[in-house]
């Protein structure tokens, strides 16, 4: 029998797995994003579960506001490969140890 | 008990394409990665009778914001080497990290507060109910200004996307509308009074 608590692990656990790459691939902005994406969709996976354990009571707004993450997330990603791109082009690097031209 | 073989098999290739995204070496492979595990997510969350977030995540996420990402990935040309460095450096304490997370979440969300005795068996709805028709209902009525707004947020992400990424080349002969509407008649004709010429 699968209950609420299920998911939420396995939630829990692609947001773990999604914080340990930020902090292996803490050169690469491209694999950076694609974590950020990882967290987003292990938090919309508890609130679809949440949403569903509240089903009986007929009350979607979980999956409502997992409908307005994902078209935020979608606008970050369009805007973040947009700059990437536009730093790639000035500096033909994305590595981040090679990004420090703000530091004082 | 089908259920739950289901829900196991799905959650084993989400996780174990998690981590592939944040292991491989090639970026084009952790895109592609990423995409298996946004499909599997998907069909986690038809498990949990999402099904219009479901498709949503198919077409959106692996249909246009993968695509976008692979488009970048591929277009970079990136030393994968030079970005691969201190991967081993770093991987005890990302582990450290990860698992001590995990141990915490599970302490708060594992089956002693949200497990099958509090939240029982997931009810099924019937065969009639549309998700969709239920989600569509919400969002144009109580959720109709939060609507409007993503909408803005999505029409802000086109036109930066596009100022962030064009490129003004020097040769090129493009109009300026602002000059061609505030040009007027006086600045560019001048009316010669003479007198007309006589045929010889």
């Amino acid at each position: 029998m699968i209950a609420l608590s299920h998911y939420l692990v396995l939630a829990g656990i692609l947001f773990c797995i999604s914080v340990a790459g930020i902090v292996l691939n803490r050169k690469n902005v491209i694999i950076l994003l694609m974590c950020i994406e990882l967290m987003l969709l292990a938090v919309n996976t508890n609130f679809i579960a949440f949403s569903r354990c509240l089903q009986s009571t007929a009350d979607t707004a979980g999956q409502v506001f997992v409908f307005f993450i994902l078209t935020v997330a979608a606008a970050e990603a369009a805007i973040g490969l947009a700059i990437l791109v536009v730093l790639f082009r000035n500096r033909s690097t994305i590595n981040v140890e090679d990004l420090d031209s703000l530091k004082g | 008990m089908y259920e739950q073989m289901v829900f196991y098999a799905f959650a084993a290739v989400l996780l174990a394409s998690a981590i592939m995204v944040i292991s491989v070496r090639n970026p084009v492979h952790a895109a592609l990665f990423l995409v298996l595990t946004f499909f599997t997510s998907a069909a986690v969350w038809l498990l949990l009778e999402a099904e219009f977030l479901a498709i949503v995540l198919v077409l959106v996420y692996v249909g246009a914001v993968m695509v976008l990402f692979l488009f970048v990935v591929m277009m970079l040309d990136i030393n994968i080497a030079r970005l691969r460095e201190g991967f081993t450096r770093y991987l005890p304490i990302g582990m450290l990290i990860a698992v001590v997370m995990a141990l915490e979440i599970g302490f708060v969300v594992g089956p002693k507060y949200f497990g099958a005795e509090h939240f029982g068996p997931l009810k099924r709805v019937d065969g009639q109910f549309s998700n969709t028709e239920a989600l569509g209902n919400e969002l144009y009525t109580t959720y109709v200004y939060p609507f409007e707004i993503a909408s803005v947020i999505l029409l802000v992400a086109i036109i930066a996307a596009i100022v962030l990424t064009m490129r003004k080349r020097k040769d090129n002969k493009s109009q300026n509308p602002s000059e061609q509407i505030k040009s007027r008649r006086a600045e560019n004709v001048r009316i010669v009074k003479m007198s007309p010429e006589r045929k010889p």
